[in-house]
């Protein structure tokens, strides 16, 4: 069966469970997402399910896009993912809400992390920096030497260094499901998840059972 | 902050007052013993309270035996909270008691509001 959701960050607050106690979750609203096409192995190589999200006006998509809606008879919908499954067990058309998760399980979810601009050593990889006493003043959060002498010559590809930070495809993964809300499509889970406020997260089963 | 995050919060709980730094109040507290459940009481003077809303604490200081200072922290939507009782209202002037913790038996004192 498939498991899965797109939805948008909406932020993070504390909660108490059963015994008390206050555990950190961030809400997302996530769904409902409609099956908006099944790939199969014979058809297309592989096996998946394409699920789209968030409804909006038929002039905010391009015409292939609506009638790749069309075929289902499925409102236009701005996003849309591919979760691989083996077994979905889901037809096109299908709606997909919250409930498909409950709390206690857990659970993957992809988002782009916060883009930081262009950052140092120190920040983007924890290099240790310079000494910062013994007369060193200009070099207190400095990369150091970036290679060896003559051989080889030169820096190897993909040494680390100083460069752009953030903004990539991060995934959070074995978050528990504290929380699900069907009727306001609200899912909690434990701890934080990549992204800022409003960003679009993936929710997958997790990959570590 | 969104209306959707309120939803899940924790409600407000209808037998605690607003609490003012200062007041010597008893807090009621739930206490789990087996499959028992028990109310412990904690008397003693709000030292401060941090934050707002969901998130908000208290700390309540209370000179036990021996003149040692006991400090606890309570969260104010906690559901192990089952009420808090202001004794009374003292004049302070300002938002965090610090200065408290220094102090013993007569200097530990404040004068009522009325």
């Amino acid at each position: 069966m498939l498991k899965g959701l797109i939805g948008k960050k909406i932020g993070m607050t504390q909660i108490f469970d059963e015994g008390g106690v206050a555990i950190p979750v961030t809400i997302i609203e996530a769904g409902p997402c409609y099956v908006t096409q099944v790939r199969t192995l014979e058809k297309d190589g592989y096996s998946a399910v394409q699920m789209g999200f968030q409804e909006v006006k038929p002039k905010r998509l391009a015409g292939g896009e609506l009638g790749h809606l069309k075929r289902n008879n499925l409102p236009p919908l701005k996003y849309l993912r591919e979760f691989r499954s083996k077994q979905p067990e889901v037809s096109e058309g299908d709606q997909v809400k919250v409930d498909v998760f409950s709390t206690g399980e857990r659970v993957d979810v992809v988002g782009v992390s916060k883009g930081k601009g262009f950052q140092g050593g120190v920040k983007r990889y924890h290099f240790r920096g310079g000494p910062k006493t013994h007369g060193q003043s200009d070099r207190e959060r400095g990369p150091g030497s970036r290679s060896s002498g003559t051989t080889p010559g030169r820096v190897y590809k993909g040494a680390r260094g100083p460069g752009h930070m953030g903004d990539d495809r991060v995934t959070a993964q074995n978050l528990k499901v504290v929380l699900v809300d069907a009727e306001r499509n609200l899912l909690g889970v434990r701890g934080a998840v990549p992204g800022g406020k409003g960003s679009l997260v993936v929710i997958k089963e997790t990959r570590k059972q | 902050m969104s209306e959707l995050i309120k939803a899940v919060e924790a409600p407000v709980n209808p037998n605690i007052p607003a609490l003012r730094p200062g007041d010597a109040v008893s807090v009621h507290v739930k206490i789990k013993e087996g499959n028992r459940e028990r109310i412990q009481e904690f008397k003693g003077t709000v030292l401060f309270i941090r934050k707002s809303g969901n998130d908000q604490s208290f700390t309540v200081r209370r000179v036990a035996s021996n003149g040692i200072g006991v400090e606890r922290t309570f969260l104010t939507r906690s559901p192990r909270l089952e009420k808090v009782v202001v004794d009374r209202h003292n004049i302070v002037r300002r938002a965090r008691m610090y200065f408290l913790r220094g102090r013993t038996g007569k200097s530990a004192r404040l004068k009522q509001k009325f």
